[in-house]
């Protein structure tokens, strides 16, 4: 019996190994003198390279090299970018949810949850193009410019893409769009299992509509909310890969790259394998570091802990 | 009793009762506005898809086409490249969901048996793949190393098991009683019959849910086309060619992409169409699958993060 399940299992065990854990060899790189040469495969040059320590470490984290602020900015963008994104969703998705928590007819509610979903499953590529499109110029067909200048808000078009400020935000923006209707699932499920009882007990005593949302609805919730704000630290430093691929020009790369991006740069365009693959080990290292401090800090306030 | 309440509430109510017809009003405008900026987008780009490509260049094209035309998709499938990344991209994703659906159910059966002497080690080795990965650099030399570059392979050997969607089945068949197993077995099944005809059938749900999962994540896929196959035209994906074509537009310098979506684009270019025609066209094609699937598969869907959420 336990030689059928064996069978059953062993082969997808071993592919597992060989995908996810024997590639952390290659984590040796970071603390290599990595050249890329003509004839050598990166697994040949992997056995014959010299070892430096951690010298491309320093060299990432030194920010008086131009590569080494770079890098830090990378960290700074990437950080910046997700923090700003996981905010305004985090949010806007539970100000959403109660909004469709208090919409009774169940017809309207399906048809609107429908269409808010929807964008969640364009893929990036084409969200990444609907924003190129929507951020450009009246004349190029930019929705938000000519929707600002019908409003009055501005008085002339602005240059998203060409002001490094604004990427953060266009950043967050996106992420929002796509992703706001489906944030609102996991919460909608979570207001559905609050007792009804509770409604009626507080609308006897006089509690309005809103006292109600507050009390009632968001103090119900509050466990999911603790446990995915816990769980989104573990993305801190992830912030996506195509709109800032697309969208951020040379203009705007001060604010755009992260660490993504700097990755493939420096690792894939430019070939250098050593750099690229310490600063993903750095960036492992902070996130996992991030996840469970606030995962030890979680646990002693008392509230629901990750693991 | 309740009558006598529900007479003195209204009475009491009465005053107040502007205030939900405000609410209610302002609710409902606020998420119609929504779902305006969610639809908006997408149907703005319908419009240009069936638009004339000269005309549409003059812009302000809204959600209805100005000249009217086929042209663009009659262009698009018309190139063999666009129709072969079409195919591609189908193919690529039935692949990848078949293997799926049968190897991670099936690992997760074995994984839901209480006998099974590895249960523990292969769970601890599976989930603690969804809290690290490896790195782009790594990922890469392993899948240059396999010899798997410029190969239809790498669309789907390193995407069979996610452990998520492993856990998510392994779950649901623990829910599953352990009499369908007791009895299948009294018949003589072994534990590939069981799986094969008692367990897979009762898990149609929950493999749905994790089928559309998959089916998007394939579908939507480019990154891995762009690393490893770019060299390999006959195995572009839709995605890839959808990126090729935004790469020239927006003027990115992508590793000499733009130059190779540029030329694309001028590829295409023939008379009456443009590239701002032509890369509506193709998002919609790269769009619309999915959209088509989505309204019948969109209860399981709900029901399955609802599931993950209670035990991710």
């Amino acid at each position: 019996m336990q030689r059928t399940l064996l069978l059953m299992s062993i082969p997808f065990l071993l592919y597992r190994l060989l995908f996810s854990y024997v590639p952390l060899i290659g984590w040796a790189i970071a603390f290599q003198d990595f050249r890329p040469r003509i004839g050598v495969t990166p697994l040949q040059s992997l056995r014959t390279n010299e070892f430096i320590g951690l010298d491309n470490f320093r060299v990432l984290l030194d920010t008086d090299t131009v590569l080494g602020a770079r890098f830090v900015q990378s960290i700074i963008n990437t950080f910046g970018q997700a923090l700003l994104t996981q905010i305004v969703g985090f949010i806007c998705a539970i100000v959403l949810s109660l909004m469709l928590n208090e919409v009774r007819q169940n017809g309207i509610k399906k048809v609107i949850q429908n269409i808010l979903y929807l964008p969640h499953f364009l893929s990036w590529v084409i969200v990444a193009s609907l924003a190129s499109v929507a951020l450009a110029l009246p004349a190029s067909g930019g929705i938000i410019n000519e929707f600002l200048l019908w409003t009055r808000i501005i008085s002339e078009p602005i240059h998203f893409l060409a002001n490094p400020s604004y990427f953060w935000g266009i950043v967050a923006g996106t992420h929002l769009w796509r992703n706001l209707g489906w944030n609102t699932i996991i919460y909608l499920a979570a207001m559905t299992a609050v007792d009804p009882s509770l409604y009626e007990a507080a609308s006897i005593d006089g509690a309005s509509r809103y006292r109600k949302m507050w009390h009632i609805t968001l103090s119900s919730i509050k466990p999911t909310i603790v446990i995915l704000m816990i769980m989104n630290v573990g993305w801190l430093l992830t912030s996506g890969f195509e709109i800032q691929w697309f969208l951020g020009h040379g203009v705007n790369i001060p604010r755009s790259e992260n660490i993504d991006i700097f990755i493939f740069r420096y690792g894939i365009q430019m070939g250098n394998f050593g750099l690229a693959t310490a600063s993903g080990i750095l960036r492992t290292g902070i996130s996992i570091t991030l996840l469970s401090i606030v995962n030890f800090i979680a646990g002693r306030l008392g509230s629901e802990k990750l693991f | 009793m309740i009558k006598s309440l529900e007479g003195k509430q209204k009475t009491r109510k009465k005053p107040l009762r502007l205030e939900p017809i405000i609410f209610h009003t302002i609710n409902y405008i606020l998420l119609a506005v929504l779902c305006i900026v969610m639809l908006y987008p997408m149907l703005n780009q319908l419009a240009i898809s069936f638009n004339d490509g000269l005309d549409a260049v003059r812009g302000g094209i809204r959600i209805f086409p100005r000249v009217p035309t086929l042209e663009n998709y009659r262009v698009v499938f018309a190139t063999h490249t666009m129709f072969n990344a079409f195919l591609m991209s189908v193919y690529r994703t039935i692949v990848t969901v078949v293997l799926n659906i049968v190897i991670t159910s099936m690992l997760a059966y074995v994984l839901s048996r209480p006998e099974f002497v590895f249960r523990k080690f292969i769970t601890i080795v599976f989930v603690l793949t969804m809290y690290f990965d490896p790195g782009l650099i790594p990922n890469f030399i392993l899948i240059q190393s396999l010899g798997l570059m410029n190969s239809f392979h790498v669309y789907w050997i390193p995407n069979l098991i996610a452990a998520f969607n492993l856990i998510i089945i392994r779950t649901y068949i623990r829910g599953i009683p352990e009499s369908f197993i007791e009895s299948a077995r009294l018949d003589g099944a072994g534990d590939f019959r069981i799986y094969w005809q008692v367990i897979m059938p009762l898990c149609k749900p929950t493999l749905a849910t994790i089928a559309l999962f998959v089916a998007v994540g394939s579908w939507n896929a480019w990154f891995d086309n762009f690393l490893f196959n770019a060299a390999r035209q006959d195995l572009s994906v839709l995605q890839f060619e959808l990126m090729r074509l935004l790469a020239a537009a927006t003027g990115v310098g992508a590793a000499g992409q733009g130059q190779a979506g540029q030329a694309a684009a001028a590829g295409l270019g023939v008379a009456q169409v443009s590239p701002l025609t032509i890369r509506a066209a193709v998002t919609i094609v790269a769009a619309v699958p999915i959209l088509c699937v989505y309204p019948f598969l969109q209860r399981y869907f709900v029901h399955g993060v609802q599931l993950g959420g209670v035990k991710g």
